[in-house]
């Protein structure tokens, strides 16, 4: 499509891109609480709940433009797709997970579910990882990708480990 | 198992007639003008003719030619990246000229030639033809080349040869992709064809596309089309051609052999696991008409089903 800046397969680019955008500000997602704890700024994480949004909203932007242009609103093919196509059913399954957390984002919520809000927040990292899966999964011969987000993903998930490992050894002492 | 002569072949299904007249005219000129038939002139082939084609024959959108920029801008060529723009960004790092071919193997002549040698007195002529890729996009493109059958006969393959095996450039120096460490590929690209299938008359090398060279993210100097399979059968800037007794393991095959087969024929009822392969989408494509149109057995090239019969196509794929 002459202009669009699509290239010659706009659909499968804008798809494409939709949803490499999303799986990256899903990472920004995840390195809020670590930053905030390594460059010691507790108020970063002010901005955690507004940067989840923009990957929800990009995730759902992806899974809207999957519909439309690439399956064009194809009910049978796209069933088809989410039950046979494990990388489909493993985005899809991301993005279920993440509805509840997008739902639920409200202070009214957060207030609402008290401590069980965060142990319902933890499912970003499942879908973290589905998300992974899912463009792991739809490679083809070049890895970089998939390892440059899944060695981040290591990171994010390697600092939550230490951290919550100085806490345990703090607070025995206090 | 029985080969096809030449004259049960349509010249092109889906070339309208009269653009194939005008592709005999074609020949004609470019043979005059080319001499031997391999100096294809890089720039200008006869602007009569350009101008003719370029007139768009009213076929429904999906039998059109694709245009030549999205031919040459939408590449799998993973020797230069695994994004389809890398091959058209980083292909001209790759030097053609010159450039040899050893043919070895089940032959009676076995060497290492010139490009122009191998080609010396082989006629070109333009075939249109649909591209069907694996990942089920696909194009129509106006290629310039000969029937692989002119190059093997050369060499005189031995009564052993069942198999051809072809290989593309490894020159990890040019070549981007080879340097990548996060290719999972085993260089060089490695393809294959029984026999049978190479001296089918519908199997050719190009040499060119569009009335032109071949650009190098297309494959240039010389590459394999084989329109009744999937595209990575269709190995590009081949340096490499042996004929053998046992068959070769391509390149696709040894990395997925699930996903990707041998024969790797267009098959609309046998899936890819990952995706279907019931319908492609033909470019050109827009955002909002993604242009899918059901794929056809052997990407509609029904004159090789010759080739498989009594062959399990599912096991075979």
């Amino acid at each position: 499509m002459p202009g669009s800046g699509l290239g010659p397969d706009p659909a499968d680019e804008l798809v494409r891109t939709l949803g490499t955008w999303g799986l990256r500000i899903l990472l920004l997602t995840l390195a809020v609480s670590p930053a905030s704890r390594v460059l010691r700024q507790p108020r970063l994480v002010r901005f955690r709940r507004m940067v989840g949004l923009w990957a929800f909203t990009y995730i759902v932007l992806h899974f809207i433009a999957y519909l439309a242009v690439l399956a064009g609103f194809e009910l049978a093919t796209i069933a088809a797709d989410v039950v046979k196509r494990p990388y489909i059913t493993v985005g899809f399954s991301a993005l279920l997970m993440l509805i509840p957390l997008a739902v639920t984002s409200t202070r009214g919520w957060q207030r609402r579910l008290g401590r069980r809000w965060r142990m319902l927040h933890r499912l970003v990292y499942p879908a973290a990882v589905a998300a992974w899966t899912h463009l792991m999964w739809l490679s083809k011969g070049g890895f970089m990708d998939p390892f440059v987000y899944g060695a981040i993903l290591i990171l994010l998930f390697g600092e939550r480990v230490a951290a919550r490992f100085r806490r345990a050894r703090r607070s025995p002492s206090r | 198992m029985l080969i096809r002569t030449v004259a049960d072949i349509k010249p092109s299904q889906i070339t309208p007639e009269h653009v194939y007249r005008s592709r005999r005219r074609f020949m004609r000129e470019t043979l005059a003008l080319a001499g031997a038939g391999v100096a294809l002139p890089a720039t200008a082939l006869p602007a009569a003719w350009l101008a003719e084609r370029a007139v768009r024959p009213a076929a429904p959108l999906y039998e059109t030619m694709t245009s030549e920029s999205d031919a040459t801008s939408y590449n799998n060529f993973y020797e230069f990246g695994t994004d389809k723009g890398d091959p058209a960004a980083h292909a001209h790092e790759m030097t053609i000229d010159p450039w040899t071919v050893e043919v070895s193997g089940e032959v009676a002549k076995p060497g290492k030639i010139g490009l122009e040698d191998m080609l010396a007195g082989i006629d070109l002529e333009e075939r249109i033809y649909r591209l069907r890729c694996v990942e089920a996009w696909s194009m129509v493109i106006p290629w310039i080349g000969f029937p692989v059958k002119k190059v093997l006969d050369k060499f005189e393959p031995t009564g052993n040869a069942k198999y051809v095996m072809f290989e593309t450039l490894h020159r990890p120096s040019e070549m981007r992709g080879q340097r990548s460490l996060f290719s999972s590929i085993d260089w060089p690209y490695v393809e294959g064809l029984r026999l049978d299938e190479a001296n089918h008359p519908l199997a050719i090398f190009a040499v060119g596309m569009y009335g032109k060279l071949l650009p190098k993210q297309n494959g240039a100097p010389i590459r394999l089309v084989v329109p009744w399979k999937y595209g990575f059968k269709s190995i590009k800037s081949i340096v490499s051609i042996r004929l053998t007794e046992a068959r070769p393991v391509n390149t696709w095959n040894d990395l997925q052999p699930r996903e990707y087969g041998f024969y790797a024929n267009v098959n609309p009822s046998v899936d890819h696991p990952r995706w279907s392969q019931a319908r492609e989408r033909r470019f050109p494509t827009t955002l909002f008409r993604p242009n899918w149109i059901p794929t056809r057995m052997f990407n509609g090239y029904d004159e090789v089903a010759g080739l498989y019969a009594g062959m399990d196509l599912s096991r075979y794929y």
